[in-house]
């Protein structure tokens, strides 16, 4: 591995023993593909994964009490996924006490330690650190040391920006280090697509739907998706942005997709067109039966899977100030046609913090309350991840939820459906 | 008895019982549960894995295709690492993953556990091995499939 003269200082320990520790990682890491040599991270601020203090977690926060206490000089700024706990959320007496007694106990005390590491504020706590009112929003062609799935496939497909799949610590690592290793995605070669999607649906696909169905099909591999632009055009404005938000957590969390391109729509596609997909590239057609097909093999973990829903979420990855509005609008209308005032489902919608500021000031804040759904900026994967959630008949339009906890999905039109009281 | 040749990610030689996914291992849903409870056999809690789902993965010889899901995967594994819930080695088909070998490095690095990486064994390992042979893994990165 090639390293600059200050790399290789640190690697004789001249800075001390845990940054030489810390490049040993980022190089043997590095090794594993094959790469030539550290670059330089650009972008102003990294991007954690880790948000949370979990008791189980522990050796992590131990971990990072090892670098604060080493004195290691500061490094780059960064946001950091949602908080799990929100008091606004509902819960029972019983769920608070497995929270806070049994699972997140040291959540003040990785609170704090995110602080001396570098957390840009106490409001920058979102998936979606990349939306302009958190204003994480690397350039194009930006060497990035993230992590969050969603974050990163987001960040690469849509920015242009350029980072690897890399896992919790390990950003944290390289943003400290202010390098990272230069292999796969940062590479022009590492961001050719090895398949083509043709989208052949009649109608504009559920983001998430396509996105599973992608992810699942193409697991690690970079997709060239054509047939969007009837429905995506060629702008990405602010719908189009949280269409492929929602559809890259799907594809990022169903499969391991880091990148995507959408023909004549996101960056690379756009200036590069199909020289972005290499010889021979794999095929996979999308029509409406293929969508029904994955969407039928969802496994349905609920005891009763006919138990009516008891809690939705809408927000997996964080929902933008647009889709708010546009989902209280949804809310009024549907309640207002089955003859309700409230929804008939406990419902969150989860945005950032700062989106949350932004929505307050609009009167359809005052709707969505009157509506009774909670707006909380907490993390949903982590609210449910506990043995009581898999008992709770939890619904969502996030495919990463599904993937990942019990909650079982509907498409969004079936959400609004649902908890407005109507019948599928 | 069949032998494969990978390539060696994290040194070192083991002998365990074969545990078999011929579907991505999305570590954060396999381990989060039994992380989180100590479930002291470390069942996987992947429900869309029907080739793991619920079985136990502690000391076993993980042979998988590559890891997918949330890129919380590496912490997740150095988590197991530093309480003695990792498998006895990780057995990759194909290439290893940023995921997964971000986990094997953290391990390798911060804690004392030993644990053998192999990747690059190919797709004929993943179909010719089945859960509950005998694996032998040497320094040099030959897998022994014992039957």
């Amino acid at each position: 591995m090639e390293l600059n003269e200050r790399l290789q200082a640190i690697e004789r320990g001249e800075e001390g023993e845990l940054l030489q520790r810390i490049l040993k990682t980022l190089v043997l890491y590095g090794e594993a593909f094959d790469a030539k040599r550290m670059v330089p991270v650009t972008s102003k601020y990294g991007h954690t994964v880790i948000s949370y203090g979990l008791k189980a977690l522990g050796a992590v926060m131990d971990l990072y009490d090892q670098i604060l206490e080493a004195g290691i000089p500061e490094g780059q700024k960064f946001t950091a996924d949602p908080k799990p706990l929100d008091k606004n959320v509902p819960s029972n007496l019983l769920e608070d006490l497995v929270f806070k007694k049994f699972m997140y106990t040291d959540q003040d005390r990785f609170e704090a330690q995110l602080r001396k590491l570098g957390i840009t504020s106490d409001d920058d706590y979102s998936c979606a650190c990349y939306l302009d009112q958190v204003g994480n929003i690397p350039e194009k062609g930006d060497v990035l040391s993230w992590a969050e799935s969603s974050a990163v496939v987001y960040a690469n497909s849509v920015l242009g920006a350029r980072c690897n799949r890399n896992s919790g610590i390990l950003e944290m690592m390289g943003s400290i280090l202010g390098y990272v290793p230069e292999f796969g995605l940062l590479l022009d070669e590492g961001r050719k697509a090895t398949w083509v999607v043709e989208v052949r649906c009649k109608n504009r696909p559920e983001a998430q739907l396509l996105g599973s169905a992608i992810g699942m099909k193409v697991m690690e591999e970079v997709p060239y998706v054509k047939g969007m632009e009837q429905w995506l055009g060629t702008e990405l404005d602010d719908e189009n942005k949280a269409y492929l938000k929602d559809f890259g957590a799907a594809t990022a969390s169903n499969g391991a997709v880091g990148l995507y391109h959408i023909e004549g729509l996101t960056p690379e596609a756009k200036e590069q067109g199909e020289k972005l997909i290499v010889r021979n590239p794999q095929i996979y057609v999308i029509d409406d039966a293929e969508l029904e097909r994955v969407k039928q093999n969802y496994p349905v973990i609920w005891k009763n899977p006919n138990a009516k829903p008891q809690l939705c979420f809408v927000g997996c990855p964080h929902m933008t100030l647009q889709q708010l509005k546009d989902w209280t609008d949804a809310v009024g209308e549907g309640l207002k046609k089955n003859g309700r005032d409230k929804v008939a489902v406990p419902t969150v919608f989860t945005a950032p913090i700062p989106v949350i500021k932004e929505f307050q000031k609009t009167m359809d804040s005052v709707y969505l309350k009157k509506y009774g759904v909670v707006l909380s900026y907490i993390c949903p994967l982590m609210y449910m991840n506990n043995p009581l959630c898999k008992k709770k008949a939890v619904i969502t339009s996030s495919n990463k939820l599904r993937t990942y906890t019990s909650a079982r999905y509907y498409t969004e039109p079936e959400i609004l459906t649902i908890i407005t009281g109507g019948r599928l | 008895m069949r032998q494969f040749k990978g390539r060696v990610v994290v040194a070192g030689a083991c002998e365990a019982e074969a545990l078999v996914s011929h579907v991505g291992f999305n570590t954060l849903a396999s381990y989060q549960s039994a992380l989180q409870f100590g479930d002291k056999e470390v069942k996987c809690g992947d429900q869309n894995n029907p080739d793991l789902y619920k079985k136990p993965m502690l000391g076993k010889a993980l042979c998988l295709p590559q890891t997918i899901g949330s890129t919380t995967g590496g912490m997740v594994l150095y988590g197991a690492f530093s309480k003695n819930m990792q498998p006895a080695c990780m057995l990759f088909s194909m290439h290893i993953d940023p995921l997964a070998a971000s986990g094997a490095v953290l391990g390798a690095v911060w804690t004392d556990v030993k644990m053998p990486v192999v990747d690059q064994l190919g797709d004929e390992f993943l179909e010719y091995v089945q859960t509950g042979d005998k694996i032998t893994v040497s320094e040099d990165g030959t897998v022994t499939v014992h039957r």
